[in-house]
């Protein structure tokens, strides 16, 4: 009877060492990432705010968020161009125009978008852009701990503060926001993320009694909003009418049409509780639909939607956190069976399932393979190396509502690290022979605390390279270096009947024995948006058999016979 | 006698036959009915299990290893309520890296294959769960945590499982022990955090949670484990609280411990200390015995 015994404690001490999934070499990934952010000019460090005295025991958790990275054209001339968030009063944003060499200016001071982070005002959070009036210029809402602010694209350089015309002020504290076309009458709508309530003020607070009750199922954070986008610059608040208020700890949302019936739906990602899924009923109402989401209850972190396994379907990778010895909650990669069976499936492996303390990720074929591989930030406090918050967390956690509600009672941080120097990981997707985590082998060793992920072909040479934003650190640039055999195929979407950034547009591209899709998000991940132009890799194959985009509006338009490795910008057809 | 009175009288008679029906169950039955209750308002309300393959899987694992070992060990089959009592602790506080399946397997077949190797004198000397996870998490930390929040922080889910928990202690006979640990875990870690100039309340928070639940009422209190006479079990008690204690003294300073000892502090202790007690009471018992017979 011992034999049986101490094997299995054996067993387990080797599990406990063996890498996770399989132990196969993946041989060359195809693709290398370079870490280039000096060379490009991108300077931008982060830095996270500080607030009232009385939050001190708890500041560097409460102030661990802020850091983002968007992208957008500013000036439209085709170099996709990078936004990055401030957290700290008095510490600008920055906007790092792109010079088609490789390099990048910055100007957000001169485009009127630097000094967003005052008192009164709060700091930023992040930032989402689209052409709000459809007037070929793209606009930026900037999310903060404090008054949401909208900035209309004057002409490609100047911007001007329009958050009072619209309708937008409110004090929301917010760490996500999204556009899209929920009724689908080609203007763009925003839905706010919230995740403290609207009457708490970080920097005056009137009770410490702001902090979630729950580690689960807490429903005491601010009360997400949707605006409708009613023209002529203005939003009207639909909140409430459309079913969407959820105050849950939501951190971050994705928009797409899920279940396959024309309308854009929300997924949301909440800390302290489950993931939502707002199905749209004809632009009608949302509804909050049973998805097999329910019953799970983690830390959602972000959302990131991406075609998992060329299924032609929008999956959804939801980051939680994880921790060795204290807690596993594991990320959520769920394939989307909403079309068929109204539900989700999560079939995270082992290796996509802990990445640490998972922040910002997204889906980007980095190899030009024709498979997605997935791009995941993570750690949360780099503070003491010797120190863990870890211990005192599984205090706090473990007491009852009313005693963690309250800031003051939770001990004190002090220089604790908490999941800190963490690194990043890049998943090689090798279909049913699972992922592979490549990072250090391509080249990705940094360890920051990462937020926000975005993907964007910075030089227009079809390669998906990465902007890390990291809290309270340098910014990273990771330029991508694709297997050169390999093809490619970019898309550029002009809306006329849809919104004129194409926000919600999904492609679907038919290769040999490929089959994918993409969308145009208004926002996706963790405080993060992407390219506007989709990026699909072909492998060796050299020609698409079919493309069929879904617009926003609805049309279905179908296109054949398009040259590879090359950018094609498509034009909604007006009837 | 008014009706109100002979009303009262009745439910009183009923209640008191009630708690002496209660009495002659074998106290595993009544052990397995609130970790029962337990799994059932983690799942039913705050969907704990994680997975009902995790449950199917670790009771099967639990009492198929029951069934072999005992009659490989015994020649029969033995009762399979301390397998399903185990099987449904370890399905509650294990929770894997990756949702992995494989820490129930090894985790079932440790804590019942421990009661069969790890002997004394015909007697095993951890409660099996304990082992079990304590193991798990000192050799796997990296693949394995145990639960440490709550069933959805409120406070109607504990009142109801302490309330039913403390009835069935005190009807097994078990009532001082936790009583016992609980005054001394308060004490204890109120002093503690004086000395060590913390807030007090989040240092006697943990007891609310699920961990300590199921330490309470199904680990300290194991009828199998537990050293012979009220005093004795009352001082192991104590000795516990205090190593928990020292334990989590030795986590506030940030001293380099197993990672096991700073995520389950409680079960640490009862590993540490419950072996030794019981070991010296069975040597106790045994020296008692052969002195009885040589008189």
């Amino acid at each position: 009877m011992a034999v049986p015994f101490v094997a299995c404690l054996a067993l387990a001490a080797r599990w406990n060492r063996e890498p996770l999934g399989t132990v196969a070499d993946p041989g060359h990934p195809g693709f290398a990432l370079r870490d280039q952010t000096a060379e490009s000019g991108i300077r931008f460090v982060h830095r996270r705010p500080t607030l009232d005295a009385k939050l001190a025991n708890i500041e560097p958790h409460i102030a661990a968020v802020g850091a983002s990275v968007a992208v957008t054209d500013v000036d439209g001339d085709g170099w996709p161009d990078l936004y990055f968030t401030n957290s700290r009063f008095g510490e600008p944003n920055a906007l790092y125009h792109n010079r088609g060499d490789g390099t990048f200016d910055e100007t957000a001071a001169s485009a009127g978008l630097a000094d967003l982070n005052r008192p009164g005002d709060g700091v930023s959070m992040g930032s989402i852009w689209g052409d709000v009036d459809n007037d070929g210029r793209e606009d930026v809402l900037v999310y903060r701990y404090g008054q949401l602010a909208l900035y209309r694209n004057v002409d490609g350089r100047r911007f001007e503060d329009v958050t009072e015309q619209a309708g937008l002020r409110r004090w929301v504290n917010s760490n996500g926001a999204i556009w899209l076309d929920y009724d689908r009458d080609g203007l763009l709508d925003l839905y706010v993320t919230a995740y403290f309530r609207d009457d708490v003020d970080l920097w005056h607070v009137s009770s410490t009694r702001i902090m979630h009750d729950s580690f689960e199922f807490a429903t005491n954070g601010g009360k997400n909003l949707l605006f409708h986008n009613v023209g002529g610059g203005r939003f009207e608040d639909v909140t409430d009418r459309m079913g969407v208020g959820s105050t849950r700890w939501t951190l971050a949302a994705a928009s797409a049409d899920f279940d396959g019936d024309g309308w854009p739906d929300i997924y949301v990602a909440n800390d302290y509780g489950p993931e939502e899924l707002y199905l749209n009923d004809h632009g009608r109402r949302f509804v909050l639909a049973k998805a097999g989401l329910e019953s799970e209850s983690k830390s959602g972190m972000a959302v990131a939607l991406g075609d998992a396994f060329n299924r032609g379907r929008l999956d959804a990778f939801v980051t939680n956190i994880s921790e060795r010895g204290y807690l596993f909650q594991n990320n959520n990669l769920r394939l989307n069976g909403m079309p068929e069976a109204g539900r989700f499936k999560n079939v995270a492996d082992p290796q996509v399932a802990d990445a640490g303390w998972a922040w910002g990720a997204q889906f980007g074929d980095f190899n030009n393979d024709g498979t997605n591989e997935l791009f995941v930030a993570n750690g949360f406090i780099s503070a003491d190396k010797g120190k863990s918050y870890w211990y005192s967390m599984s205090k706090i956690a473990g007491a009852n509502g009313r005693l963690f509600e309250d800031a003051r009672s939770w001990p004190a941080f002090g220089s604790t690290s908490l999941s800190g120097y963490e690194r990043s990981r890049v998943y090689l997707n090798r279909g049913l022979a699972g992922w592979v985590d490549v990072a250090e082998k391509v080249g990705v060793s940094d360890d920051y605390d990462g937020r926000a992920v975005a993907l964007a072909d910075l030089r227009n040479r079809g390669a998906v390279d990465v902007i890390v934003a990291n809290q309270n650190q340098p910014a990273v640039l990771y330029r991508d270096y694709p297997d050169s055999a390999n093809h490619w195929i970019a898309f550029t979407l002009v809306g006329t009947r849809s919104n004129r950034s194409a926000i919600g547009a999904e492609v679907v591209i038919e290769a040999t024995g490929l089959t994918q899709r993409r969308i145009i998000d208004g926002g996706m991940g963790f405080a993060s948006q992407n390219d506007r132009r989709l990026h699909f890799g072909l492998g060796r194959r050299e020609w698409v058999d079919r493309v069929v985009i879904h617009w926003p509006s609805g049309t279905t338009q179908m296109l054949q016979h398009l040259a590879v490795d090359r950018f094609h910008t498509v034009t909604e057809p007006r009837r | 006698m008014s009706d109100a009175t002979r009303t009262s009288t009745a439910t009183r008679n009923a209640l008191e036959r009630a708690w002496e029906r209660a009495s002659r169950f074998d106290p595993r039955y009544l052990i397995a009915l609130l970790i029962t209750l337990v799994l059932m308002a983690a799942q039913l309300r705050y969907h704990m299990v994680g997975g009902y393959e995790r449950l199917l899987l670790t009771l099967a694992v639990c009492t198929a290893t029951e069934a072999l070992f005992s009659w490989f060990d015994r020649g029969k089959v033995v009762n399979l309520l301390s397998a399903y009592i185990s099987g449904i602790s370890l399905t509650l506080l294990l929770k894997p890296q990756g949702d992995a399946l494989w820490p129930f397997v090894i985790g079932g077949v440790l804590a019942i294959a421990s009661k069969y190797v790890l002997r004394y004198r015909d007697n095993h000397l951890w409660n099996p769960t304990n082992f079990a996870i304590v193991a798990l998490l000192l050799v796997a930390p990296d693949r394995v945590s145990v639960l440490s929040h709550q069933f959805g922080n409120d406070v109607t889910t504990n009142l109801v499982i302490w309330t039913f928990g403390l009835i069935i202690a005190a009807r097994v006979g078990v009532l001082h022990i936790t009583l016992t640990y609980l005054l001394s875990f308060l004490l204890l870690n109120s002093v503690r955090a004086v000395a060590l100039g913390q807030p007090v309340l989040p240092e006697l928070a943990p007891i609310t949670g699920p961990m300590y639940q199921l330490f309470v009422f199904f680990m300290i209190t194991d009828p199998r484990t537990v050293v012979r006479g009220r005093r004795r079990q009352v001082a192991v008690a104590i000795a516990v609280a205090v190593a928990e204690a020292l334990i989590r003294f030795a986590s506030d300073r940030g001293w380099p411990l197993p990672i096991a000892f700073n995520a389950a502090p409680p079960l640490m202790a009862l590993a540490l200390v419950g072996p030794v007690a019981k070991w010296f009471d069975l040597r106790r018992a045994s020296t008692a015995k052969r002195t009885d017979s040589l008189h």
